[in-house]
């Protein structure tokens, strides 16, 4: 594995309290292998890569567990020295990582001089070979990122991420600005920084069709936790929590037969109120009291879910499949 | 069945900023940003706009919503030419054309009470005050905000987006209108709230027996929305088709290049390498002839010469494409 993370509690301080946006989530990397981390807005999971990262906002602290990259446990001190030289970070939007007033070309060499050991003309020539990797012309070194498309942009700031050689990348959503044909071109960036050099990856996206289309393994969050992980053919094909299957009913897809999307009803909960037990039961049509009870991680392999029911999966999977599973009054509390 | 919008070579230019020496040579740059469009949109008709940023596909919609006049061209709304509207005539067309927003978070005025924010259109449109509440409860009704009287006082930022997304939509519908035109109505909301909104609206055509224009950039969404499909690239409708003949069996190279890019939730279903290549051009110089020309891997010497227009075919199909 070349990354762990084990227990993670990130607490932000808040007006209204504390809000645990990741409570106790638990996932590992393995080497040379793209992990997506999937869920909805506020399930922590770019909180997660930021506090990997060490570039939590300054409201947020580590409150528990840890990180630990390539065998040795991460503090503040080594997650500054292993940035951007061991794990590179590309940011939500792509224009915050190149700044405005200079050159594409000269932001590169900046950070190579500046955070890598390279002499201005290695920077320059390396410059070149990242552009070519990224699938960028070397001409386009000289121009500003405002003279670049949305989608070049997210390849320069991928060329940017990947300047120092790291051996793991994280990209927050990378292509989820971009229009489809765009998408699929700098995917495919991707799956090729994988393959030549065997880049390991976490892809945080809220969209499982980019997760189906380009990771190996899928880590979905719920209202800051992991609630399955497992190889992306055995999570999207054979969900084993409900969330998951819920997630893959109300998600469109162009090539299905069915014409019916399927909501999930109601809303995550509030992360500043005290939770227990699973925090999608309010949401779940199989819940019971015991649910009531935090569940562990189970299952057999490498396929795992955080489920009371884990043992039922097959049968609940066949039920979660009917839209009156899933249908309840709809109201302004519920919406 | 009748036509309630018929566009007519509908054509619309942004001009540009100048350089000196376009100055100097006296050209007056232009983004085309419809460049010929004709279409009708059905009575109580679903039809969908698809294409990339920049194909035009927000400016048709405003341009049918008369919220900017084309530049050449034509369009009619139930008959009667819109360029021609005007007073009582005007504000009539606008109780009965809707735009539903693309974000809800930005759609509603932060300092507004949901129920203000539901009413205003009553106020601006003169509807007797006598009625408002009336209006607004059965409005509250249609998006299925049972509880609403309790939600009034409250304001955006006290919801959550997938509320915002039906006061907006309450909004929308609170003066009966027959046409709505939705722009990426739900690309800002959560996968699981999502689903809800389709349904939603989906079902208040039905029962309101409303004409609707969604324009999007996602092909799999349209697909639960709208019986048709007109594709767009550069200002160019380059295909309109049954929404079903769009996605299997899409004729324009375009198109099969934008159905191909479509990632799928299903890791089993491989996807074929994309048929296209390059970034689309800089809409000010759009290649000679076909515009899709440069990233076409079927281009011929023709393509370069000659336009291809919008011909029909089998189906309801019609494409764009000198192959066809």
């Amino acid at each position: 594995m070349i990354l762990e993370v084990d227990k993670l509690r990130i607490h932000y301080s808040t007006r209204d309290g504390v809000a645990r946006a990741v409570d106790g989530a638990s996932f590992t990397v393995p080497e040379g292998r793209i992990v997506g981390l999937v869920g909805e807005s506020g399930c922590g999971k770019t909180t997660a890569v930021r506090a990997i990262m060490g570039v939590l906002a300054e409201n947020g602290r580590q409150a528990g567990g840890r990180v630990v990259f390539k065998g040795q446990a991460m503090d503040e001190a080594t997650t500054r020295k292993l940035r951007w030289r061991d794990i590179a970070y590309v940011p939500q939007s792509a224009m915050s990582s190149l700044d405005p007033v200079y050159t594409v070309g000269a932001q590169l060499v900046e950070v190579m001089t500046k955070r890598g050991n390279h002499s201005r003309a290695s920077a320059r020539a390396r410059s070149v070979e990242l552009f070519d990797l990224v699938g960028l012309n070397e001409r386009r070194l000289a121009d500003y990122p405002h003279q670049f498309s949305g989608g070049m942009r997210q390849r320069a700031a991928i060329a940017m991420a990947l300047a120092l050689e790291p051996s793991l990348l994280l990209a927050d959503e990378p292509v989820t600005a971009l229009d489809v044909i765009v998408q699929r071109q700098i995917l495919d960036v991707l799956r090729s920084l994988q393959q030549r050099l065997h880049l390991s990856m976490v892809l945080v996206t809220h969209d499982i069709s980019v997760v189906a289309y380009l990771c190996d393994e899928v880590v979905v969050m719920y209202a800051g936790q992991v609630v399955e992980s497992g190889p992306v053919r055995d999570v999207l094909a054979r969900p084993r929590h409900p969330y998951t299957m819920g997630l893959r009913n109300a998600f469109p897809d162009l090539l299905s037969d069915a014409l019916e999307l399927v909501p999930i009803a109601g809303s995550p909960p509030d992360l500043r109120e005290p939770l227990s037990g699973c925090r999608f039961v309010p949401r779940c049509p199989f819940a019971q009291p015991a649910c009531g009870i935090d569940a562990a991680m189970s299952g057999n392999g490498d396929h795992r879910s955080a489920c009371r029911r884990d043992s039922e999966a097959d049968t609940l999977r066949t039920a979660a499949l009917d839209p009156r599973t899933w249908q309840r009054s709809s109201s302004f509390a519920m919406s | 069945m009748a036509a309630l919008v018929e566009l007519r070579d509908v054509v619309k230019h942004f001009p540009v900023t100048r350089s000196l020496g376009e100055i100097a040579r006296g050209a007056h740059p232009a983004v085309r940003a419809l460049d010929g469009v004709t279409f009708d949109v059905g009575d109580g008709d679903a039809v969908a706009v698809v294409g990339e940023s920049g194909c035009g596909k927000t400016t048709l919609g405003r341009l049918m919503l008369k919220l900017a006049e084309p530049t050449g061209g034509a369009i009619t709304f139930g008959g009667a030419p819109m360029a021609g509207l005007t007073g009582e005539r005007l504000r009539d067309f606008r109780r009965q054309a809707q735009l539903v927003f693309q974000n809800p978070f930005d759609a509603l005025n932060p300092r507004f009470t949901i129920y203000r924010a539901v009413v205003e259109p009553l106020i601006n449109a003169d509807i007797d005050k006598a009625e408002h509440a009336d209006r607004v409860a059965s409005a509250f009704r249609r998006v299925h905000l049972a509880d609403f009287d309790r939600y009034f006082d409250r304001y955006p930022h006290q919801l959550s987006g997938g509320q915002l997304q039906r006061v907006v939509m309450a909004r929308a519908l609170v003066l009966g209108p027959r046409f709505l035109v939705a722009d990426e109505p739900v690309s800002m909301l959560d996968v699981s709230v999502r689903a809800g909104i389709l349904a939603l609206l989906r079902e208040v055509r039905e029962t309101m027996g409303l004409t609707a224009v969604y324009i999007s950039h996602d092909l799999a969404l349209v697909r639960y929305l709208c019986e048709r499909t007109l594709v767009m690239y550069l200002g160019r409708v380059v295909e309109d088709a049954p929404t079903e003949e769009i996605v299997r069996r899409p004729r324009h190279p375009y198109t099969k290049a934008l159905v191909a890019a479509v990632p799928v939730p299903d890791p089993d279903q491989s996807r074929a390498p994309l048929p296209i290549k390059g970034n689309v051009p800089d809409a000010r110089e759009p290649p000679s002839g076909c515009s899709f020309r440069d990233r076409c891997p079927y281009a011929m010497p023709r393509c370069a010469a000659e336009t291809p227009m919008l011909r029909s075919t089998t189906g309801g199909h019609r494409v764009a494409c000198h192959l066809d």
